[in-house]
């Protein structure tokens, strides 16, 4: 079973997937982003010259849709300022310069006991921990957790497929704590009285499915019986970890148009969240740290590495042995989805898989522009190969979004939203695909981007 | 100073995604030349030193077309994206040997200056630029379009058919053309099954009159299974262009025995092959989803049999695909793909 669409990308990953988790050092100082989810930003509930403690709060959200941000280290707030984040924009972050004592905070609860937690008590354990999709999405866990009222989840499953090229953070994580994900997903199963577990993983991590495979042939360890669970081997095709496209690999369900996973009775996790979830509920540890992979080719020695947020990409890079060369682009996250960073003054966050590090010549245009003599962001007209069709996931159709959007931007004209409208252009999960394809080199996702925030702009004026 | 060093750094913002496959326009432009190679081979081999001039003037004042359009109207050059080259060898292709070189260079004319760059340039013509300037010349030099020379037997000697009968090479008409001519005399003396004698051997290799590139239906094929290969193109076109055809003429044949030829005969003859595999299956003029393929090439299929039955012209196949090139984009627009949970 698999999901129509996708693409076969270079893996990439043979540099750090059989490199064991370290732990990265003690930084000097993290910048906490005050914004670190979907929703309303976080207020800090600390101030400058403060004191705290590792897993002390920080930051508060109010509303139904936010998170909590907690102390990455023990130390003085010494700024809460905007700091560049790793999105692009300038967000309020905390600095807290280290005391070196490294100390948690004392109201940190262990709970031997937790499987007689009830939902609720367990779900607000997830919130006051912080806990967001660590897939990258950073939506809220414990909203996820809180399905509207009359819809029954069946299915929880969770993503392992980590389908990006070069990132190995999950599939260290999978291999290396695989007990702690599946009492994740057991407590997650509990919260949300699902019926089933699944825990997919690409077949390109053969060591995780065993582990876990091994794991589940165990009876039960506590809670939820083992026969429940399943683990699934997915396809390796790139977008196999988009949520819906995993939906439908695994249970074989799509999620229709504008509806959510959980209107169809399945609600996805991040393999790395079910950790997180389980570190929350059993030891009462906030969400302060995670598995980052850091590799590429402009990276000397690239590494797993669990390193608390808010730690400078800097500090990471040096850590890892420094530049292997003149590095053109750093990313964080892998090369389809990830965002270019203009300074490396940016801190890690709870959605940060990864950061990869390109040298010059491996970013350098497309070579068949390069032949040309042209620049990376130079682009032919559409040709109408059907190549970004027939491999679109969402099965739509971004090659007339791109004359959508050029004849909109050069002409100005505003039917073309309408058009781009029609042909579904607000389906499109911006995987990149299309943009990876097209032979024209045309940014197609910037294109579809761009509609998508001028339908967006006339939706919200046709609503005044 | 640790300070300054980090500052120094330029670190390049781009969009993602920050890889891509390393697929260009000129690749496929080049796969397709590439794959037209033994089929140019075959036809150089049965027509000789004209077929040579013809493809080299047509090829080479393509490119010219394209350069000079391009600087005239003050627009970036594209030769290099290889697509002009392209559309000039598969003019060349689409001629008889000998045709004039003059009319050659008309034709370029118009499927460059007229066909690609007038509606645009490439990507945004309607019609398949080498077979619209195919069927121009067609309708204007009637007679020059159907002067076919006579091949040779490739048994005749090691020195290649063509070339040892030189330019003074024997006209012959096409298979299709002796069919047309009795259909439309009604003289049922001659049944159809004698006048078409040939051999499915001389078919499959060559040995007829035709176009350049359309006679030999063995490199063809080596061609369109090398671009199926590649990835360049898909079966959906060829094979329902081709099947197409062949179920309509045979029921034309069950009907009508003694005026029409078998499908074999239909499928092996003309220009088929060369129109299903590389004129159909034009990216930019054909349709662009799979449903969307197998209708255009089905509509080819029909109308090639209907205008070689019904038609006054002997051969449907241009005017088939350029037919069915107006409908692409209304195809496009109602055989759209299914979308994910819709």
């Amino acid at each position: 079973m698999t999901f129509r669409g996708g693409i076969h990308t270079p893996e990439e990953k043979d540099r750090t997937k059989g490199l064991p988790i370290q732990t990265a050092p003690l930084p000097p100082k993290v910048v906490i982003p005050l914004s670190q989810h979907s929703g309303a930003v976080c207020e800090p509930v600390v101030n400058k010259g403060d004191v705290v403690k590792k897993g002390q709060k920080i930051g508060e959200g109010k509303g139904p849709v936010t998170s909590t941000i907690h102390s990455s280290l023990s130390g003085k707030v010494v700024d809460i300022s905007p700091h560049p984040h790793p999105f692009g924009s300038s967000v309020l972050s905390v600095v807290i310069e280290s005391d070196g004592k490294d100390e948690w905070t004392p109201v940190l609860k262990e709970n031997e006991d937790y499987l007689s937690f009830d939902t609720q008590k367990l779900k607000e354990i997830v919130r006051e921990a912080g806990i967001v999709g660590l897939g990258g999405a950073q939506f809220p866990t414990h909203v996820k957790l809180s399905p509207p009222d009359g819809n029954g989840i069946e299915y929880v499953i969770l993503n392992g497929a980590e389908c990006e090229p070069f990132v190995t953070s999950d599939h260290r994580l999978m291999v290396e704590k695989s007990s702690e994900i599946i009492e994740g997903l057991n407590i997650i199963i509990k919260i949300l009285s699902a019926k089933k577990g699944f825990i997919g993983i690409e077949k390109n991590k053969p060591d995780a499915i065993s582990t876990f495979n091994s794991q589940l042939s165990r009876p039960t360890i506590v809670g939820t019986p083992n026969s429940q669970l399943e683990v699934v081997d997915l396809n390796i095709k790139y977008p196999q970890g988009s949520e819906k496209q995993l939906i439908k690999s695994i249970v074989n369900r799509e999620v229709p148009a504008d509806k959510l996973p959980v209107d169809i009775g399945v609600v996805v996790n991040n393999v790395g969240t079910a950790y997180a979830v389980y570190e929350a509920v059993r030891y009462g540890k906030p969400l302060i740290e995670r598995v980052i992979t850091i590799t590429g080719n402009g990276v000397k020695e690239p590494r797993n590495l669990l390193v608390r947020i808010g730690t400078s990409f800097d500090f990471l890079i040096q850590n890892c042995g420094g530049f292997a060369g003149e590095p053109e682009k750093v990313i964080m996250g892998g090369p389809m989805m990830g965002i270019a960073q203009y300074t490396l003054d940016v801190p890690v966050i709870k959605g940060t898989s990864g950061i990869v590090v390109f040298l010059k010549e491996s970013t350098s245009p497309h070579p068949s522009l390069q032949r040309r003599g042209l620049r990376g962001d130079e682009y032919l007209p559409c040709i109408r190969c059907g190549r970004c069709i027939d491999s679109c996931p969402m099965g739509i159709s971004p090659n007339l979004y791109g004359l959508y959007a050029e004849r909109g931007m050069i002409e100005g004209g505003r039917d073309f939203i309408d058009e781009a409208q029609k042909w579904d252009v607000m389906d499109c999960i911006e995987c990149g695909i299309c943009s990876y394809v097209c032979p024209s080199n045309r940014p197609l996702v910037q294109f579809i981007k761009y509609l998508k925030s001028e339908v967006k702009k006339k939706t919200k004026n046709g609503k005044r | 100073m640790e300070k300054d060093k980090k500052s120094e750094i330029q670190l390049l913002l781009t969009p993602p995604p920050h890889i891509k496959a390393e697929e260009s326009v000129r690749g496929l432009m080049s796969s397709v030349i590439i794959a037209l190679i033994p089929t140019t081979i075959t036809g150089i081999y049965f027509f000789g030193i004209p077929s040579i001039v013809t493809i080299f003037v047509a090829a080479v004042s393509s490119i010219l077309f394209e350069f000079f359009y391009q600087k005239i109207v003050r627009k970036e050059n594209t030769i290099s994206d290889s697509s002009a080259a392209l559309t000039g060898l598969l003019l060349g292709l689409n001629l008889p040997a000998g045709f004039p070189w003059w009319g050659t260079v008309i034709g370029s004319f118009i499927a460059i200056v007229v066909v690609k760059h007038l509606f645009g340039g490439l990507g945004f013509n309607i019609f398949n630029p080498a077979l619209a300037a195919r069927v121009f010349l067609l309708i204007s030099w009637p007679l020059q379009m159907s002067t076919y020379p006579k091949p040779a037997s490739i048994f005749s000697g090691l020195v290649p058919a063509g070339i040892k009968q030189g330019v003074d090479a024997v006209t012959a008409a096409t298979p299709l053309t002796v069919v047309k001519t009795i259909q439309l005399s009604h003289d049922l003396s001659r049944s159809i099954e004698t006048a078409t004698k040939i051999s499915w051997f001389d078919l499959l290799i060559g040995n007829r009159g035709g176009s350049i590139g359309e006679v030999s239906v063995i490199a063809l094929l080596v061609g369109g299974i090398y671009l199926i290969y590649k990835r360049t193109i898909t079966w959906h076109i060829p094979l329902s262009f081709i099947l197409t055809t062949a179920f309509f003429s045979t029921i034309a044949h069950l009907v009508n025995p003694d005026t029409t030829a078998n499908p074999v005969f239909h499928l092996l003859n003309g220009g088929l092959f060369l129109g299903a595999f590389f004129m159909a299956t034009d990216y930019v003029t054909s349709p662009i989803t799979k449903k969307g393929m197998v209708i255009f090439g089905i509509g080819c299929g029909f109308l090639t049999v209907v205008i070689r039955q019904h038609g006054s012209y002997p051969e449907g196949v241009s005017f088939a695909i350029l037919l069915m090139n107006m409908t692409a984009p209304l195809i496009d627009k109602y055989l759209r793909q299914r979308k994910f949970g819709g």
